[in-house]
């Protein structure tokens, strides 16, 4: 071999980014490629040739390590002074914390869950390029998840509700919304978990999901949550990019792919915007200072920017997602129905909710002209009424869960707000119940899939949520306090109203000892 | 109105999670703790894998390895993210001041064209089989059980792709592109790599996470490392004027003294809990080591025209010292 001398031609940038990737790569023979890559063939999605995959960012892991070991060096001086400096005491209001308990108990493990899937996604792929990208965002998500928990961790030592967020997420009632939607994208295949979680949620929704927090967390005085939103920032926008480059990679490489691709894009935009439910109540009831309402973020960040980028996948064929219409609708409607469910299910809930003051209802009645005063307001002022003379409203009679997106039924009929919406499927011979017409629609082409789903009321009518060795034939058998139990809700303290919870004294507690001589 | 919150003295309410308390008692936690211990779903999960419907989405059945409590694994870096982020930025500056040395002071040229071109030949296709290790570390993170398993197991699928990209650097500054092309020729074609390409290959069609731990972690690159850069690069190589490659490949023989120990802890809980485990051990542990043993003796012989016996012999025995210190016998 003759050996260069050092000084030798100096290589290009991107050709060096090869040799550090595809370069490394090399096509078997000892194994069949169908044993080492056996996810590769069963969805139906056909790839020709995986070399036509543009890396969307060309980073080696040496500038990873580096870029990254700055932010988290700068993102813990900052939690660790805003820990020392009693920072928490700076929210606007206690009320405030109950959007980050929802964050840390509903999004945090999805980011631990978002690691594992793009580990296997990441090991499914043959091809270089998306390998790297893949595996480097698993590394990212579990950055994600920790960066919150350690974030999170001094809240926790001052406030309840948040204490186990990981066992709650496998157990509480509304936590399986959340959860189901990641377990269905980590139990699909590889390219249909790069659709649902890298496109649809990554690219197409994510920015309803952060800006509500991040921003929520800026506008009330929440400097550590808001200083982990803006470290992933860059991340972000990585993951974006990968979200965007698989569908258009997929849908280049054969025109079979198209309609499977399609069938995913409804399923993953209804299945998400029926998560983001949570985040629309978060939103216009949670945060002491708003920041913009549910609608006014549906408006900008899909209708708007997911305007654009539809118009885009237009040339290969893609259309706009199915339901967008009924979203259209609903949008002034969902964020309040599901506030009301909270807060008629406050006993049974791991965070507090209550009335809002009057200058909250004038805001909604502002942001919500056509729908608020009209069918949400009365009802939450009678409750508030009632509140008052010591009769705050619980309900304790258990809702039917939506064999989709388990969400209670809460939601109305397209075009008539005074109508609940049910559909129902028979499918051998069992009866499923569905929220809505997509709902019902993504069970009809999985129903395989869909008929496992854990509901949690099910599951509670089935014993299945108590403490080992209950016993529920005992006289004065209690089920809810077990079903807390098995949840690890601490009764009187994570639960009920905020209007006299222990955050609400200790945060006043608190704050009086900073500002005055006590 | 000013408020200087820091004169506040608060007594908290808990010291930490829950699920950390109910491990470790309710006092402060360190951040390898809270970022770690019980942080994988391990019940009601909603629907089984489609690409995997005997098994839930995180199931210990994937493994013959029988643990009470997957938790009991512990790094004994206690890398989180931030920890594990740090600390290669760190190794990686060091490494890359080294580098520079090397270049700016032109000590490639300085080296024997026979040495340089024999260096090449034996370091060059190692680049593809860390692009192997990247893969297979990657499969036990996802299929392991227990963030205090797998959580090191993308640690290391990405420090091997680092792995391969420094060789990568080094191969261009020994021979540019060129001696890229002849590596992955050998790696493809070549007698003396053969054996080590079907070892690789044969990796990526275990199906068991533990043990691929044992075939990629254990065993393949407990005989590699310290043979290719400690013995090989670091005794052989140094003896004939190439310092100048051990210093190229600083970053690599550091690594390994560093991740060995993790590998050991994480050998050592799974022995130690169970008779079974130690057999079940013993046994992929034998027989990974015999073949790597075998693959690397032709790759051996690129660096020693003589004595790749002796070396070999001597990696196996250090190799078994080390493992009867992590109570396996072999
Ligand atoms: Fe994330
Ligand atoms: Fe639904």
């Amino acid at each position: 071999m003759d050996m260069k001398a050092t000084s030798g031609k100096k290589l290009g940038l991107k050709e060096k980014y090869r040799h550090m990737t595809r370069g490394l790569d090399w096509e078997p023979s000892y194994q069949k490629k169908e044993d080492i890559y056996p996810y590769m063939a069963y969805e139906g999605i056909k790839i020709h040739d995986w070399d036509k995959w543009e890396d969307p960012f060309r980073l080696t892991m040496d500038s990873y390590w580096k870029y990254q070991a700055e932010k988290e060096r700068k993102l813990y001086a900052i939690i660790d002074a805003y820990a020392q400096n009693n920072g928490h005491l700076n929210v606007t209001d206690a009320r405030y914390l109950n959007a980050i308990k929802l964050f840390l108990t509903g999004i945090s493990p999805l980011e631990y869950m978002a690691h594992r899937g793009f580990a296997h996604a990441g090991r499914a792929f043959p091809g270089a390029g998306p390998r790297v990208a893949c595996l480097m965002q698993s590394l990212d998500e579990i950055r994600h998840a920790q960066t919150q928990i350690h974030a999170l961790s001094n809240y926790n030592k001052h406030y309840n509700g948040f204490h186990d967020f990981s066992h709650m997420l496998q157990r509480v009632w509304y936590l399986s919304v959340p959860r189901s939607f990641f377990d269905d994208a980590v139990t699909a295949g590889p390219f249909e978990f790069m659709v649902a979680i890298g496109f649809s949620f990554e690219y197409v929704l994510t920015n309803l999901l952060f800006v509500p927090f991040v921003s929520g967390a800026a506008y009330n005085g929440d400097m550590g949550t808001m200083t982990f939103g803006f470290s992933a920032q860059s991340d972000e926008a990585r993951h974006m990019t990968l979200g965007l480059e698989i569908i258009k990679f997929i849908l280049e490489q054969d025109p079979d792919n198209v309609p499977i691709v399609q069938r995913w894009i409804d399923k993953w935009t209804w299945r998400g915007y029926r998560v983001l439910t949570l985040v629309g109540m978060m939103m216009d009831y949670m945060l002491p200072k708003r920041i913009m309402s549910w609608k006014e973020a549906w408006e900008v960040y899909f209708e708007q920017n997911g305007g654009a980028l539809f118009k885009d996948l237009a040339r290969y064929g893609i259309r706009p997602p199915k339901w967008l219409d009924q979203i259209a609708f609903d949008k002034d409607h969902i964020s309040h129905q599901a506030w009301a469910t909270f807060y008629q299910y406050g006993a049974a809930s791991d965070f507090h909710t209550w009335s809002p003051t009057d200058d909250e209802l004038d805001w909604l009645s502002k942001k919500y002209p056509d729908s608020f005063d009209k069918y949400y307001r009365p009802r939450l002022e009678h409750w508030r009424e009632q509140a008052k003379q010591g009769k705050r409203f619980y309900n304790t009679t258990l809702p039917q869960l939506c064999q989709v997106c388990q969400i209670p039924m809460i939601f109305t009929e397209p075009g008539d707000p005074t109508k609940t919406c049910y559909r129902e499927v028979d499918y051998l011979g069992e009866k499923f119940h569905f929220c809505s017409d997509g709902c019902k629609e993504i069970f009809e082409n999985e129903p395989e899939k869909f008929k496992q789903a854990w509901l949690p009321v099910n599951q509670i009518y089935q014993g299945n949520c108590f403490p080992d060795g209950t016993d529920p034939t005992v006289e004065d058998f209690e089920p809810l306090a077990k079903v807390l139990e098995y949840y690890h809700v601490n009764f009187g303290r994570d639960n009920l109203d905020f209007e006299g919870s222990e955050d609400q004294k200790n945060f006043a507690a608190w704050r009086g000892m900073a500002t005055t001589n006590e | 109105m000013q408020m200087d919150l820091r004169t506040v003295s608060i007594e908290p309410l808990r010291h930490t999670y829950s699920h950390i308390a109910r491990r470790f008692g309710d006092k402060p936690a360190s951040r390898y703790q809270e970022g770690t211990y019980d942080l994988q779903a391990t019940v009601n999960f909603h629907y089984r894998p489609t690409w995997d419907p005997d098994h839930e989405i995180f199931d210990p059945a994937r493994t013959r390895i029988k643990m009470a409590d997957w938790y009991a694994f512990k790094d004994p870096r206690q890398f989180y993210y931030g920890a594990y982020t740090l600390a290669r930025a760190k190794q990686q500056d060091a490494a890359e001041a080294t580098l520079g040395f090397v270049e700016t002071h032109g000590l490639v040229d300085t080296l024997d064209a026979a040495l340089r071109e024999r260096a090449a030949r034996l370091l060059l296709p190692l680049r593809h089989v860390a692009w192997g290790s990247n893969l297979n570390n990657a499969s036990v993170c996802a299929y392991g059980y227990g963030t205090a398993f797998t959580q090191a197991f993308i640690y290391q699928s990405m420090d091997q792709l680092a792995i391969a990209q420094n060789l990568t650097r080094v191969g261009l500054l020994l021979g540019g592109d060129e001696a890229l092309d002849q590596a992955k020729d050998d790696w493809m074609n070549a007698d003396a790599w053969q054996g080590l390409r079907r070892y690789v290959e044969d990796t990526f069609v275990l199906k068991d996470p533990y043990e691929l731990f044992i075939a990629q972690d254990v065993a393949l690159d407990g005989l590699l490392y310290p043979m290719v850069y400690e013995a090989i690069v670091g005794g052989v190589f140094a003896s004939q004027g190439g310092t100048a490659i051990g210093l190229a490949t600083q970053f690599m023989s550091e690594w390994f003294g560093e991740t060995k120990r993790w590998a050991d802890a994480t050998v050592k809980t799974a022995a130690s809990e169970s008779a079974d485990n130690t057999a079940q051990i013993e046994h992929w542990v034998t027989h990974w080591r015999d073949r790597a043993a075998a693959a690397l003796r032709p790759v051996a012989q690129i660096a020693v025209a003589e004595g790749a016996d002796e070396l070999i012999a001597e990696q196996v025995e250090q190799f078994n010292a080390r493992m009867a210190k992590a109570g396996i016998t072999v």
